[in-house]
């Protein structure tokens, strides 16, 4: 075979593959949107599950879904960004940092079941915090925590070396260096980190399943008070989500339209996370420009 | 190329007649095993341009760094940097103040990923320059230093890294001329330019020269004899001679820096 035609021989299998590759992701996302859009309408997204009629919604799961994430990053982004600033910045080149690094690559590989039991053992029973969405946010936390601390330990070592030098040779601490120059420049990169992770984490069933529940109790979206029981912010209430009502649905659903509702609410997930890789880009864009002062 | 090996302790080192700057003594650079710099004594002149010439390892930049303290997280640096009577190399300093007096400018251009404004302003306001009217001094002040204000005053609010590599390059310098310091340091700062960007960087250097005392390593002979009033040429760590300008130039007292001038090797 003559260097032409096994060049051309490659670039078609690659092709093939790549098209492949396509080909499995239009096929998935037109099937689920396809039969799950019909079923979408306004009274769908704003009204409360049925147990046993048809004609049930999903709104409290969405909210529920939205609040859970919420509160995930609220507790996972501090820590990613201290340990993303610390392996990037600090951390020296030892076994100590490379074991650090080892871990944190080990806990992103855990099964989403098994931090769920581990929830559940710990948090719902141990901590007596019973199915509730704080016990649910921190399980997610464990998932978030090693892609978010990744992303963000990546965004800083992409601001180049020199930028560190021009902040330290103007007498500017190691510290102001990192918070004024580093970490503006390295913004887009964190954003888009963060949205990312916030795909996966919206679409978590498994590990909610033992933590967060299966129950999505009735709330008043009009008490703004986070401890009063009724409230839809208390985060001690036992919450479903949507990937969890999509998951019961299928398993044990008892409502004639079962099938429908959860073609709808499949729809809804990813339609939410399009929308959310959506903004990651544009968010990063823009924070950019700002940050850069491009226009 | 035929490397000559050279002696390394037959050295011709003038002391300075003038107001010294900063000097430094039997000055040292270990990066771990590998001696980078031996016992390099050098006084630098207030007020004056000092250039420091070598081929490419002989330790000119690592020496320069030192200078203010550059290579702190990188080598071990031993010997005494005296500056106003105080040893700027002991562990006890405050290396940021000492940056805020001896600041360096780079081979490669690095503006922040920011405005040109506040390229300039930033670290004025981290060290506690709040006054508008005295930052909007302070940035038309550096950059007509550095003979940039004219190219980009009506562009001060857009992103620095769309200057070209010479203006981006004389921000850095504006940057470091408007924290007020008194000595600049530059490592190579032409060597990424064109030679149009190079002269009107050499012109800059020449008006800094008033007010500020200039140490610069140059691989660029012609340029270290436009420029500087005084010039070290360091061989393989160690600084073999140093003289006026004129007289390294013309009539070189050792072996080494006669061939390197003449461009036998480097």
């Amino acid at each position: 075979m003559n260097p032409k035609t096994s060049d051309q021989l490659a670039t078609g299998v690659i092709y093939a593959l790549v098209a492949a590759v396509i080909g499995i992701l239009i096929f998935l996302l037109g099937y689920i949107l396809m039969t799950g859009i019909p079923h979408i309408s306004g009274h769908f997204l704003t009204s409360a599950a049925q147990s046993f009629r048809a004609g049930g919604g999903v709104r409290d799961q969405l909210f529920n879904s939205l609040y859970l994430l919420v509160l995930t990053l609220i507790i996972s982004f501090p820590i990613a960004l201290g340990s993303g600033i610390y392996l990037s910045e600090y951390a020296p080149e030892n076994w100590v940092t490379s074991l650090i690094r080892t871990s944190v690559e080990v806990l992103s590989s855990l099964p989403s079941v098994v931090v769920g039991l581990f929830g559940y053992l710990l948090f719902v029973i141990r901590f007596g915090m019973g199915f509730s969405i704080l016990a649910g946010a921190i399980a997610l936390t464990f998932f978030n925590l090693p892609l978010l601390t990744r992303s963000i330990e990546e965004s800083l070592q992409d601001v180049s070396e020199l930028q560190r030098e021009a902040g330290l040779s103007l007498g500017l601490s190691r510290w102001k260096t990192i918070t004024g120059i580093v970490l503006p420049a390295a913004v887009p990169g964190i954003l888009t980190g963060i949205i990312l992770s916030a795909g996966r984490v919206f679409g978590e069933a498994a590990a909610l399943i033992y933590t967060a529940g299966q129950s999505a109790p009735t709330v008043n979206y009009g008490d703004w008070n986070p401890m009063d029981s009724a409230s839809f912010l208390n985060p001690m209430r036992p919450a479903e989500t949507l990937a969890v009502h999509i998951w019961k649905l299928n398993t044990e659903g008892v409502t004639p339209d079962a099938a429908q509702i959860s073609s709808g609410a499949s729809a809804v997930l990813i339609v939410v996370i399009l929308l959310f890789n959506l903004m990651a880009r544009l968010l990063g864009n823009w924070m950019y420009k700002k940050m850069t002062a491009t226009r | 190329m035929n490397m000559q090996t050279y002696a390394f302790d037959k050295t011709h080192i003038i002391q300075i007649p003038l107001e010294k700057a900063m000097t430094t003594e039997n000055l040292q650079v270990f990066y771990g095993d590998n001696h980078a710099m031996h016992d390099a004594s050098l006084e630098f002149p207030r007020y004056r341009i000092t250039a420091l010439i070598g081929a490419s390892g002989s330790g000119k930049s690592t020496y320069l760094r030192c200078l203010n303290r550059m290579n702190d997280r990188i080598a071990t640096v031993k010997g005494k940097i005296m500056y106003r009577g105080t040893d700027i190399n002991s562990d006890h300093i405050n290396v940021y103040e000492v940056r805020k007096h001896i600041s360096m400018v780079f081979q490669r251009p690095n503006p922040f990923a920011k405005s040109i404004r506040e390229n300039i302003t930033f670290a004025l306001k981290r060290n506690g320059i709040k006054d508008k009217a005295e930052l909007n001094k302070r940035v038309e002040e550096s950059l007509k230093a550095a003979a940039l204000w004219d190219e980009v005053k009506d562009d001060l609010d857009k992103s620095a890294l769309a200057l070209s590599g010479g203006q981006a390059q004389r921000l850095c310098i504006a940057r470091c001329v408007a924290m007020k310091p008194d000595i600049l340091l530059l490592d190579e700062p032409a060597s990424a330019l064109d030679p149009i960007s190079t002269a009107k960087i050499e012109e800059t250097l020449q008006q800094l020269r008033k007010n500020y005392s200039i140490i610069i390593v140059t691989h660029n002979m012609q340029q270290a004899s436009r420029i500087a009033d005084y010039t070290a040429f360091f061989h393989m760590g160690h600084v073999l001679e140093y003289d006026e300008t004129e007289k390294i130039f013309t009539n070189p007292e050792i072996k080494a820096t006669e061939d390197y001038i003449s461009g036998n090797f480097g």
